[in-house]
């Protein structure tokens, strides 16, 4: 169990001091893929590096099961990272990079070379271990470097935005793989990235992250379903904001009118909110295209796009904005609207979210 | 249509070829013909007021390694020469690990600055390089004879009480050429731990490496082409160095480029001194070829 207690970290270079971390505390739990979502800058990986040992944070505290980790330095850490460029040791072949770790613990050679066994199986990389670094390809670089950080057996593995540098189909697979790895291992993965799918796809919990702060922390569903405020809504996932009035908020509920003027049942995100202005979002799948008499929305079909497994619905809406709706295709399905159609959108009860501005 | 690519192709590597003749003709005229003619005159006998005669002789080259005593005729090592060898070969690694040792840190410095300030630094290590090299090797003589300003200022603290001997010392050419040569050690050191990657250095960290494994097994093994090179660059001028050890060594001290020398002059004896010359290239070549194998084996398994 890792908690991060209130740590900040203040860079203060040539320039204004810069807050990488403003007062961040989550508890990480044993056993789990945690993953720090955010944009580019987010402080994510100032996150980590403060776990690993690369920055000193300027206040706070990291604890690993109790034991203060600040006080040690990286390589006294139970604690490995997968680099964002792999980092794998040139000089040195594939077996002898995952053997590196163990070597430096100076753990017996009979053991170092069962557990480098051990792991490039486990990586499925056995065939490839006299090979040079140089001499593989991404995704194979991509299996040894966690490979070599799983060798030691850490209690946390930390992995930078491993699987940026792959290809699509690439990435989908080494995530799969990423999930089965840490299963097998029940190592702690702290995985940082800033591709909402990859996070949502690989998590048990995610912490959404912006300008230095954690703005929502939940499991997959819970992110995604149920954002806590605009900026997480509109970083994971695509939704359509719409400014509403909020007339009455009851627990979980609560009660908005449109600009058209119609009312619907929507979720809160908290009890209580006070009545007046406020923002309503509503995922593009949530919604279904209908004909525009009893529907709360009404506008024009502006655009259709296909995508393959979906189609996107382009709706300006009479009143003010526009709307996006999401709707998976079937085989030979039937073109049943056109571009120039007057169209409703209809928002079933429960289903779009109130957020305060 | 198609014979027009390969054509091009020609021609472009033939104007190619073209740029060269300049540095082929300074070559051929400038290092070859002198040296075929160091090669000629080591097989010919010397003149007695210098210069050669035009008669075949090996006695140059017999001379180089052998002896023959005056009176007796009796044949023994040339035990001067060979004392001068080693003294030049053993003085020169030395200066190539002096120049290593003070180096390998300050290339690291240097890597590890912010971008914009290491071009800075490295100037302040060229800078004395732009000095004379007779002017600073005086400097370092000022700094070390017995009335020199390290000697004083230890006496005026009181540390010793006798100046200490350090001028016209194998210390002192020693210190003298690790001085002259420094730069030659840290810029291709200071190049390859340039474009070293530093989270190379992080891995090493985060797999519980201590800072001095790390500099061993990550570090060092990654600037090894670049100790390489500068303990070629240091070691080869250092064989053939001439004025540090006139200045410094005081003539007492000699080394090849000195011995070579006075075969050329006081000693009047040019064959020798050429057949001396040619030794001194074989021994640069040996270590060369060291090299060549060193880095091309670096490369290949680097791929």
């Amino acid at each position: 169990m890792i908690e991060i207690d209130s740590v900040t970290k203040i860079f203060t270079g040539r320039g204004a001091p810069f807050t990488a971390l403003d007062d961040v505390s989550v508890t990480i739990r044993e056993n789990e893929f945690f993953t720090l979502l955010g944009p580019s800058g987010c402080g994510k990986t100032t996150l980590l590096r403060v776990i690993a040992g690369f920055i000193d944070p300027t206040r706070g505290r990291v604890l690993l099961d109790g034991q203060d980790l600040l006080s040690l330095p990286p390589y006294r850490r139970p604690v490995n990272t997968v680099f964002q460029n792999y980092a794998l040791f040139p000089h040195m072949t594939v077996a002898q990079n995952i053997a590196f770790g163990l070597e430096m613990q100076d753990r017996p050679r009979a053991e170092v070379s069962a557990t480098v066994e051990e792991m490039l199986s486990l990586v499925r990389m056995t065939e490839m271990a006299g090979r040079k670094t140089s001499e593989i390809s991404g995704g194979q670089q991509q299996r040894v470097a966690l490979a070599r950080a799983l060798a030691p057996r850490p209690k946390v593995l930390l992995l930078d935005e491993p699987l940026s540098a792959l290809d699509f189909k690439l990435r989908k697979e080494m995530q799969l793989e990423l999930k089965r790895l840490q299963s097998e291992t029940g190592i702690t993965f702290v995985f940082v990235t800033h591709d909402q799918e990859e996070a949502l796809t690989m998590s048990d919990r995610i912490a959404v992250m912006n300008a230095g702060e954690i703005r929502q922390f939940g499991g997959p569903r819970d992110i995604y379903d149920h954002p806590a405020e605009r900026f997480v809504a509109d970083f994971i996932g695509d939704t359509n904001f719409l400014d509403v009035t909020l007339l009455s908020s009851e627990g979980s509920t609560a009660r908005v009118r449109l600009s058209s003027g119609s009312e619907l049942d929507v979720r809160a995100p908290q009890a209580d909110l006070p009545p007046g202005p406020a923002t309503l979002a509503i995922r593009p799948e949530h919604a279904q295209i209908t004909t525009p008499d009893t529907a709360p929305l009404r506008g024009v079909l502006s655009n259709i796009v296909y995508f393959g497994t979906d189609t996107h619905f382009h709706v300006e809406l009479d009143a003010a904005g526009s709307f996006v709706l999401r709707r998976q295709n079937q085989p030979d399905q039937a073109q049943d609207w056109a571009i120039g159609d007057a169209v409703g959108v209809k928002v079933p009860p429960g289903v779009g979210q109130v957020l305060q501005d | 249509m198609t014979d027009v690519a390969p054509v091009t192709a020609r021609r472009q590597a033939r104007a190619r070829w073209l740029l060269l003749v300049p540095a082929l003709t300074v070559l051929v005229f400038a290092a070859s013909g002198p040296l075929l003619i160091v090669l000629i005159y080591s097989f010919l006998t010397p003149g007695d007021y210098g210069g050669v005669l035009w008669e075949p002789s090996a006695q140059g080259w017999f001379s180089v390694v052998f002896e023959r005593d005056f009176f007796t005729d009796e044949l023994s090592l040339a035990d001067a020469h060979l004392s001068i060898f080693w003294r030049s070969v053993k003085l020169s690694l030395m200066t190539a690990a002096l120049a290593f040792i003070f180096g390998f840190p300050t290339a690291y410095f240097i890597a590890t600055r912010p971008k914009e300030k290491r071009d800075l630094w490295m100037l302040l290590i060229i800078i004395p390089f732009w000095t004379n090299l007779l002017i600073r090797t005086f400097a370092i003589a000022e700094l070390i004879r017995n009335e020199g300003t390290v000697n004083t200022l230890l006496i005026t603290m009181g540390v010793i009480d006798e100046p200490i001997q350090m001028l016209f010392t194998e210390f002192a050419i020693l210190l003298g050429m690790a001085y002259v040569y420094l730069p030659l050690m840290v810029l291709p050191i200071y190049a390859s731990l340039e474009r070293l990657d530093f989270s190379l250095v992080e891995a090493g960290y985060d797999l519980y490496a201590t800072r001095w494994r790390v500099l061993r097994k990550v570090i060092f093994p990654l600037a090894k082409p670049g100790v390489i090179a500068g303990s070629i660059l240091v070691f080869v001028p250092s064989l053939g160095a001439y004025v540090t050890p006139r200045v410094l060594g005081g003539g007492k001290q000699l080394m090849l480029g000195n011995l070579i020398e006075l075969q050329f002059g006081q000693g009047r004896n040019w064959p020798l001194g050429a057949a001396l010359s040619l030794t001194l290239l074989a021994i640069v070549m040996v270590a060369l070829l060291f090299y060549v194998r060193a880095a091309g084996g670096e490369e290949g398994r680097h791929g």
